[in-house]
């Protein structure tokens, strides 16, 4: 038999493919049906965003952190205002510590319901989308009842939060904490033992600890691999250093351990939930120090000082003394940092933005190398990404 | 023992089952969608819709252009023009807001004095033209009377926390 040349096929995925999660274009070339290079093509979704950063006062570039990881927006402006903190040498009085522990939290549980749900969605589950929604819907609800928006919140400020939690929202997260469990038990129901699932996802894109160290993986990502890293415990702050939690570890660091993952650290944030609104403290919500937080608008009404000092934050905003600080905190998709540089002025010198996605992203033809087509929607879908943040 | 059982129950479909038993039991649930142009959601006082500008009781309008919403817009969305009119008061005469430029963090509401420049409850406002999209002074005194007193409503609900 005469031998023949088989030419590889390239295949475009993406970016306008609803298991693309965004913008993404992965360039496959593909020996049948087996996957020899997956080459994704980044930065459709390209900002600017640090750039922006650099000419905008500290005040003017906290909304450009809840449009990076949109699925969790909390938790993306605490790493900027931890940072900024650090470098303004204050204190973030203990309440303003607990509010934004449980807002984290409440993101880290939005964060893992969608891609839970998605992920089961490209596999081939629908339902659990429509109730992960629902709860989403929900979680949503918190945040606009102490924000004033669904999801691009600006509601941590350097030195606190904004404002108070309104009379009721703690109970009525309560409640939520006591009927979400039901849900994920349900949701684990339909997918945890189902053989479709698990044909999907076990042993897919398997990750060894090593891999998954030398790739720069974090989160979820890296705790499936079985490395019992959070940064939560490993370098708390905040308030994480009181709150009892533990740490979810899977074994073989596939898609399907990576799902039980997010499971169980939904479970582990409805107990940090519950443990913060037990201990929730009285007291400011903000640092008193005027020169960095605004004074309360009934003060700034009646006082020529606090009226100055009004004035002076919202046209120059607060001057930060020169130094330079990478502050990293646990996003739910996993380290997520900011490396800020002041030079003293109102404004960032710099403000480096660290997204966990990216380097997850970056392991993509690592982790679909010899797999079949469709697992890549399934690889895909279990790194978690969201374009926002790796295209900044 | 374990792998009869385990076999057993492979064999039987069993986890297909109570899967497809459970989303049966939610069929029966009630209904948690809306039936949105006539049923809507709750809103919280400190909803970003729509912005408004606001007048005091006796007509007057609050606005008195000190830029500080123009300052700390972080879109640069606001664009505000002043000048002292006949009677000696300082008063804006243009106040653009570009809503295509917005991302309605509520910066400027915090930043006004005077609470003229607030962001409303109404959050439907779509057009069919961007140009419709520019709002000028005259659209914006407009939305504040219309809006008035839910405004007022939800200014004094979430006073205590402002």
């Amino acid at each position: 038999m005469a031998e023949r040349l088989i030419k590889s096929m390239t295949l475009n995925f993406g970016p306008q493919h609803p298991a693309a999660h965004g913008v993404l274009r992965l360039v496959l070339e593909m020996d049948g049906e087996v996957i020899e290079r997956a080459d994704p093509h980044i930065g459709m979704l390209h900002r600017g965003t640090e750039k922006l950063i650099e000419y905008k006062t500290y005040l003017q570039a906290l909304p450009y952190f809840d449009r990076l990881d949109y699925t969790a927006p909390l938790n993306q402006e605490h790493p900027f205002l931890l940072a900024v903190e650090k470098l303004l040498g204050i204190e973030v009085p203990p309440r303003a510590q607990y509010i934004r522990v449980l807002y984290c939290e409440i993101g880290r549980i939005l964060n893992h319901l969608l891609n839970i749900a998605t992920y089961a969605l490209d596999i081939g589950a629908m339902t659990p989308l429509l109730w992960a929604f629902e709860e989403r819907e929900k979680l949503m609800e918190f945040y606009e009842r102490v924000s004033g928006a669904r999801m691009h919140t600006a509601y941590f400020r350097a030195g606190g939060v904004h404002q108070d939690l309104p009379a009721g929202l703690l109970e009525d997260i309560a409640r939520f904490c006591e009927t979400l469990p039901q849900l994920i038990d349900d949701v684990e129901t339909l997918l945890t033992d189902n053989r479709i699932f698990r044909q999907r996802s076990v042993d897919i894109g398997a990750v060894s600890l090593e891999d998954a160290l030398d790739w720069g993986f974090s989160g979820p990502m890296l705790r499936a691999s079985g490395a019992p890293w959070d940064l939560r415990k490993a370098q708390p702050y905040e308030c994480y250093e009181d709150l009892e939690f533990d740490i979810p570890v899977g074994k073989n660091g596939d898609c399907f351990d990576r799902y039980l993952v997010r499971i169980e650290e939904m479970r582990q944030s409805i107990r940090i939930m519950r443990q913060c609104i037990e201990r929730m403290p009285d007291g400011p919500v903000m640092t008193q120090d005027h020169k960095v937080t605004p004074p309360r608008r009934a003060e700034m009404k009646r006082s020529m000082e606090a009226l100055i000092h009004h004035f002076k934050l919202y046209t120059e905003g607060f001057h930060v003394p020169a130094g330079e600080t990478y502050t990293a905190v646990e996003t739910p998709k996993g380290e997520f940092a900011v490396y800020l540089v002041a030079d003293g002025t109102n404004k960032p010198y710099r403000c480096k933005i660290r997204p966990p996605a990216f380097a997850h992203l970056s392991a993509m033809d690592f982790m679909c190398r010899g797999h079949m087509l469709a697992d890549s929607v399934a690889i895909l879908g279990s790194l978690d990404i969201v374009f926002g943040e790796v295209d900044r | 023992m374990g792998m009869i059982h385990r076999g057993l129950r492979s064999l039987l479909l069993s986890e297909l089952l109570t899967g497809m038993s459970l989303t049966l039991r939610y069929f029966f649930r009630p209904k948690v969608t809306l039936n949105y142009p006539y049923e809507k959601g709750p809103l919280s006082p400190r909803f970003r819709g729509e912005h408004a500008l606001r007048r005091y009781p006796n007509g007057e309008e609050r606005c008195i252009a000190c830029k500080l919403c123009e300052a700390i817009c972080p879109a640069q969305a606001i664009t505000i023009e002043a000048e002292p009119r006949a009677d000696g008061s300082r008063r804006t005469t243009r106040y653009d807001i570009d809503m295509t430029k917005c991302i309605y963090c509520g910066f400027c509401e915090e930043a006004c004095p005077v609470d003229a420049i607030v962001e409303g409850p109404n959050f439907e406002f779509a057009t069919e033209t961007r140009e419709e999209l520019y709002y000028n002074k005259e659209k914006l005194l407009a939305n504040g009377d219309r809006w008035e007193a839910e405004i007022a409503q939800n200014l004094t609900a979430d006073a205590p926390y402002r």
